[in-house]
């Protein structure tokens, strides 16, 4: 789950991290309050979505202006001006997709005197299965780029769960990012407390991209991205408040309510399978026969007929999908209970696009008999690879 | 031969009183009369649990409040886990703490941070995690941990290892009807954080005599099939090396979600799957395009 940078920010403030003063606003009537809350001489106006690239971005509509997501205002009337023109516009960065994201939100914070901008991230490091602070002296550039052309410009520091984070791994860091004098004095409370924040709020990931040092040689937070492990979220009801669903799929919402993992994709052929690998595995065999799934969607090891018919619904939901392939491996799912789940389904949704369900594993053969007998216009598969000919033939022919 | 586990290995179930617990247990006890021992639940010790085997048959094992109690009592050597995902954690590091030499852990969904205090503790043990949200490990004819169904699989020389729980039962039954039939299926799980990598795994095939040829699932996210690429090039430098299929779920996956698995993302420009695929091709494994193909072309490698 992902939060708003202001919302990280007086997340992180909260733990006792630098940052500068910051006001969100909702609307365009509340900036003149926010920006005359400041003290100036300098504000910065920011686009409050979930996507990076903000400040490189650029708005639709032409009335938002040539500035892009992220804008540095020298007078409380250029605030005014510029939330008028950003609130409610689409920004389109390079990872929001070409649709971009409506901005219903701003953050309208005090500027900063730079002296340099560093990178500081903190996640799990899945080849030691340890948390790890990621560094790097090249800030506020993007990271991927920095670790393709110059890997040896980012180091990490791994913490022993055990331990913490110790005066050595300090020092590591400090190293990493040539630390001097006041931020290097900052450093030994900054990190610790960083980490303790990652801890203590089960996020999977905290990113500060810039890090800065300031003129007067203190650290701040700049930016903060932060995102918090889906599966911790029942001991953290306050992290869970934090949610906009403005800023998820309508259909990706729908489906974790009925605990179905989700992705909506652009193709056009709908996907119910168990298992994340097969799910994946299907969605690939797709392409390899040169068509596009529209969807990831893993239906679980126990699904309920229940939990097959809301699939069902979601997937023919989507106007894009022009056939569907049910793909089931029963193992602990009985293919009968999935057969009776999807006619069920059937019959209550309707059946406007081709249907190709291809069923192995435990009852199989009485699921098949199951579909066989409803006389239903479904197309019975006898294994993927079948399957995925049978469902791109019937949309191409469509 | 085998891996991991066999007809000796003497399971508990932590978790049994549970829907799911129940559910495995009974298809474990029908499954070739697996050695499911005892159950444990904490406030539960001293009471009987009673199963209905799939052939309609009754079963009664004890349940003890502690691993150690019920491994004291028992000399069992397997642990399976099916406790539920807030508590899952706890369990295994029960498991661990009471030194029990394989632990399997099936729950889906446990905390990462969790998981990164298991490690921790599992780094200075003896123990040996297979996942978590892994469906489990499966030796034909013998020994049936986790969820697999039994009825796909066939006794025969096939190794298989997977990130996947279904693409592992693609693999088997893909295998069983080339008739080649499987040594033992090893689900390691589809989480960041696990117990037991692929080189693990492919060490015990490489060591295991009956193992004649070995498929590999892997997924997006991590590192852990480029980890295992080089291992193989470096056993085959010193002459280990055995025949291989792979495959690798979601080419078609786009970069930043979480695909289904909680260890499934490409992040950061890492994890992708042509650079695995890649990886695995320069170690000599031969990569399917199709994941209803890995039978037969492991059939098809064998004859040459």
């Amino acid at each position: 789950m992902n939060i708003h940078e202001y919302q990280a920010k007086a997340l992180l403030k909260g733990f006792g991290a630098p940052v500068a003063a910051g006001v969100p606003v909702f609307s365009a009537g509340e900036a003149e309050a926010a920006a005359r809350s400041l003290p100036g001489p300098l504000w910065v106006v920011k686009s409050q979505i979930h996507a990076g690239g903000r400040g490189k971005g650029r708005f639709k509509e032409a009335s938002a202006g040539e500035k892009g997501g992220v804008r540095l205002a020298r007078s409380v009337d250029e605030v005014i001006e510029f939330a008028r023109q950003m609130l409610g516009a689409t920004l389109v960065t390079k990872q929001t997709g070409q649709a971009g994201k409506q901005v219903n939100r701003l953050y309208i914070e005090d500027g900063a005197d730079i002296a340099r901008e560093l990178y500081c991230s903190l996640l799990v490091d899945r080849a030691v299965g340890r948390v790890a602070f990621v560094v790097s002296t090249e800030g506020g550039m993007d990271i991927e780029t920095v670790a393709h052309d110059t890997p040896e410009k980012i180091v990490t520091v791994a913490i022993d769960p055990e331990a913490g984070v110790t005066a050595a791994d300090v020092a590591a860091i400090v190293s990493a990012l040539k630390l001097e004098g006041a931020a290097a004095k900052d450093a030994e409370t900054l990190f610790p407390l960083l980490y303790w924040a990652f801890i203590d709020k089960d996020m999977s990931l905290l990113e500060v991209n810039p890090l800065i040092v300031l003129k007067d040689g203190h650290l701040r937070l700049l930016d903060a991205k932060v995102s918090f492990d889906g599966n911790a979220l029942f001991r953290h009801p306050d992290v869970e408040a934090l949610r906009d669903l403005t800023e998820e799929d309508d259909k990706e919402i729908e489906a974790h309510k009925h605990d179905l993992a989700y992705v909506a994709l652009s193709g056009n052929i709908g996907c119910m399978v168990n298992g994340a690998g097969l799910a994946m595995a299907t969605m690939d065999i797709i392409k390899l026969y040169g068509a596009e799934p529209a969807n990831f969607l893993d239906v679980g090891g126990g699904a309920s007929r229940e939990k097959v018919t809301a699939a069902f619904k979601i997937i023919t939901a989507d106007p894009a999908v022009k056939g569907i392939l049910i793909n089931i491996f029963g193992g602990i799912m009985k293919c009968d209970v999935i057969a009776e789940g999807v006619i069920a389904a059937v019959r209550e949704v309707g059946l406007q696009v081709p249907l190709v369900v291809r069923l192995e594993g435990t009852n199989v053969a009485l699921g098949k008999k199951i579909i066989a007998d409803s006389g239903l216009d479904v197309i019975a598969a006898d294994d993927l690879d079948d399957a995925a000919r049978k469902i791109v033939a019937a949309v191409k022919g469509a | 031969m085998s891996i991991l586990v066999n007809k000796d290995t003497k399971v508990i179930v932590q978790g049994l009183t549970g829907k799911t617990g129940t559910f495995h247990t009974e298809q474990a006890l029908g499954y070739h009369g697996t050695k499911m021992v005892a159950g444990v639940t904490p406030g539960k010790g001293g009471s009987t649990w009673e199963g209905t085997l799939p052939d309609g048959s009754k079963a009664v094992l004890p349940v003890f409040d502690t691993v150690a109690e019920a491994r004291e009592k028992t000399g069992a050597n397997a642990s399976v886990v099916y406790v539920p995902p807030k508590a899952a954690g706890a369990s295994i590091i029960e498991a661990i703490d009471a030194e029990m030499p394989l632990i399997v852990t099936i729950t889906e969904g446990i905390p990462v941070l969790d998981m990164v205090k298991v490690k921790a503790r599992l780094d200075r043990s003896t123990s040996r995690l297979l996942g978590p949200n892994c469906p489990g490990v499966l030796t034909p004819g013998e020994c049936k941990i986790g969820i697999m169904p039994g009825s796909i699989f066939r006794r025969g020389s096939v190794g298989i290892v997977s990130r996947s729980g279904t693409l592992t039962y693609e693999a088997v039954f893909q295998t069983t009807n080339e008739g080649l039939g499987q040594t033992t299926a090893v689900g390691i799980g589809g989480d960041p954080v696990k117990g037991t990598e692929f080189i693990d795994v492919l060490e015990l095939f490489l060591a295991d005599p009956e193992t004649k040829s070995i498929v590999m699932i892997g997924e997006i996210g991590g590192s852990a099939e480029e980890a295992a690429a080089e291992f193989l090039k470096d056993e085959a430098k010193r002459g280990r090396m055995k025949p291989m299929v792979g495959f690798i779920a979601g080419r078609t996956a786009p970069p930043g979600r979480t695909m289904g698995h909680a260890g499934a993302v490409i992040s950061g420009g890492k994890g992708g799957a042509e650079d695995k695929i890649a990886a695995m091709e320069a170690a000599g494994i031969v990569v399917s395009p199709s994941p209803a193909q890995l039978g037969r072309t492991l059939a098809e490698r064998l004859k040459g």
